[in-house]
């Protein structure tokens, strides 16, 4: 038996087909996972994402200390509420997690993934060194994801009028503590939406709230493939402790600037970008029928070879799309092997759909 | 709880076969689809191709994963169920009247014979 979140019982009840994910029993659709997907870019939806980890850092040095930790730069967050993506790096420049980190009234917030969150709370206890600073987790939270373009007004809906207030307010990227919720407008399927963190007893009656509401409960499997078209990485799939961020689409979350900053990975960073960076992470699109999937060798003619990272069908284009990461000098055109047959894919940018609008 | 006509046949690999005629009627079982969640391509096998019972003779592909369908009796491929390749969600909403491939049996009674009744099939899958 897997640890279960707060609202494990009401996934059960809602008629979800449980699976395992990262250690957690967790819904993976409750009856179709293309409808589940649809809902969320047509209207919106609700997931239950408690089985990520909150992490708050305090303290005077807290943020010189997310300085030397990150690989993105926290003194870019102006003021109270802004939020930035950003890996946490190894000595080698490769990823240990990705996470999003707020900044609030008393520190940094970070929000990072649920089947790392102990490998994450080890490294950064082991960095400590001299500095000033507090790590606290919060089992004890919750978190929500609701999201589609109808996610924030329908909320609105259903909260007391400071909170409503709130989430009318926020702009994209910014999360803000509301009595005891932290109310962000983030989220991990390239539509407008809401990360709502709140107290685990809460949980089971809000969710029971919105799903009453007639806001869907969207499963692990939509999520998926909503995050697919956003061309949104997961980690251990796409990116792990085998690769930089430089061959992983995230190059600009890297804060060269100030060269000063000494973060943790800076070193093996610049020598992997001075000698050339070898590969990238690129979209692909099968224009005939089949299924690209995780690991399918990829072939670009008089370049090399590279490999699928992350594929699916994708409900929004009714066709089979994936993450490669390919030789640097890959172009348009590439093949993907699928049972033994080479089938022709498009090479795009890795991003298929974002608010409901198709990008290839 | 799934549906499982009492007419068919079963592998326990969750195909279903029906006689016909003279020809053997291959899909696969409402559980299966169940377990699959939703499907969005079906890899049909060629008119002509000649399986032994068990052989891998197509692919069903779902949202989630790609799983092999085989052929439940022995015996060469005379018709494909052309219409899945534009609704392979067929598969999900009426798994026993969408059929996959039509075999002319090689020994169809003995091959049947060695398949799953209803019961049989219902015991299986743990129902």
């Amino acid at each position: 038996m897997g640890q279960r979140t707060p609202l494990f019982d009401l996934h059960l009840a809602l008629g979800a087909k449980m699976v395992d994910f990262g250690g957690w029993d967790m819904p993976l659709h409750y009856g179709s996972q293309v409808e589940e997907h649809h809902q969320v870019r047509r209207d919106c939806g609700v997931f239950d994402v408690s089985h990520m980890n909150v992490i708050d850092v305090t303290g005077s040095q807290a943020q010189l200390w997310l300085q030397y930790l990150l690989a993105n730069d926290v003194a870019r967050l102006q003021s109270p509420g802004r939020a930035l993506y950003s890996a946490m790096l190894n000595n080698d420049g490769q990823v240990i997690d990705d996470m999003i980190v707020y900044l609030t009234d008393s520190g940094y917030r970070l929000v990072v993934n649920a089947a790392t969150g102990d490998k994450d709370l080890a490294w950064m206890q082991a960095h400590l060194n001299d500095f000033d600073v507090q790590l606290t987790a919060h089992p004890e939270l919750a978190l929500l994801a609701i999201q589609g373009p109808h996610a924030r007004s329908k909320i609105a809906e259903l909260v007391p009028n400071a909170r409503a207030e709130l989430i009318r307010q926020l702009k994209p990227f910014e999360g803000r503590q509301e009595g005891d919720w932290f109310i962000a407008r983030t989220g991990y399927t390239g539509e407008d939406g809401l990360e709502i963190i709140l107290p685990a007893v809460q949980a089971p009656s809000f969710f029971n709230d919105l799903v009453g509401a007639g806001i869907s409960p969207i499963g692990l499997g939509a999520r998926d493939t909503l995050r697919l078209e956003a061309g949104m990485n997961l980690y251990g799939q796409d990116i792990d402790e085998h690769v930089s961020p430089l061959v992983s689409n995230m190059a600009w979350t890297i804060a060269w600037e100030p060269a000063a900053r000494q973060f943790i990975g800076r070193g093996a960073l610049e020598a992997e970008r001075d000698a050339g960076v070898a590969s990238k992470l690129v979209g692909l699109v099968l224009e005939e029928r089949g299924v690209l999937r995780a690991h399918q060798v990829v072939r670009i003619a008089e370049i090399g070879e590279g490999e699928i990272t992350s594929g699916s069908f994708s409900p929004t284009l009714s066709k089979s799309i994936a993450l490669a990461r390919v030789p640097m000098a890959t172009a348009d055109r590439a093949e993907v092997e699928i049972r033994g047959k080479w089938y022709p894919v498009r090479v795009v940018k890795p991003a298929f759909v974002r608010h409901g609008k198709t990008l290839i | 709880m799934s549906n499982i006509p009492a007419e068919l046949r079963f592998a326990e690999s969750h195909e279903w076969a029906k006689k016909e005629g003279d020809l053997i009627v291959v899909g696969i079982s409402d559980h299966a689809q169940e377990a699959l969640g939703d499907v969005v391509f079906v890899e049909l096998p060629e008119i002509g191709k000649v399986f032994a019972a068990g052989d891998a003779a197509g692919v069903v592909e779902s949202v989630k994963a790609a799983s092999d369908i085989y052929s439940p009796v022995a015996g060469e491929v005379v018709e494909v169920n052309e219409a899945l390749g534009s609704e392979p969600e067929a598969l999900n909403n009426t798994p026993y009247a969408s059929w996959i491939f039509k075999i002319k049996p090689s020994d169809a009674d003995a091959d049947l014979a060695k398949l799953l009744d209803a019961a049989g099939y219902k015991a299986a899958i743990g129902e």
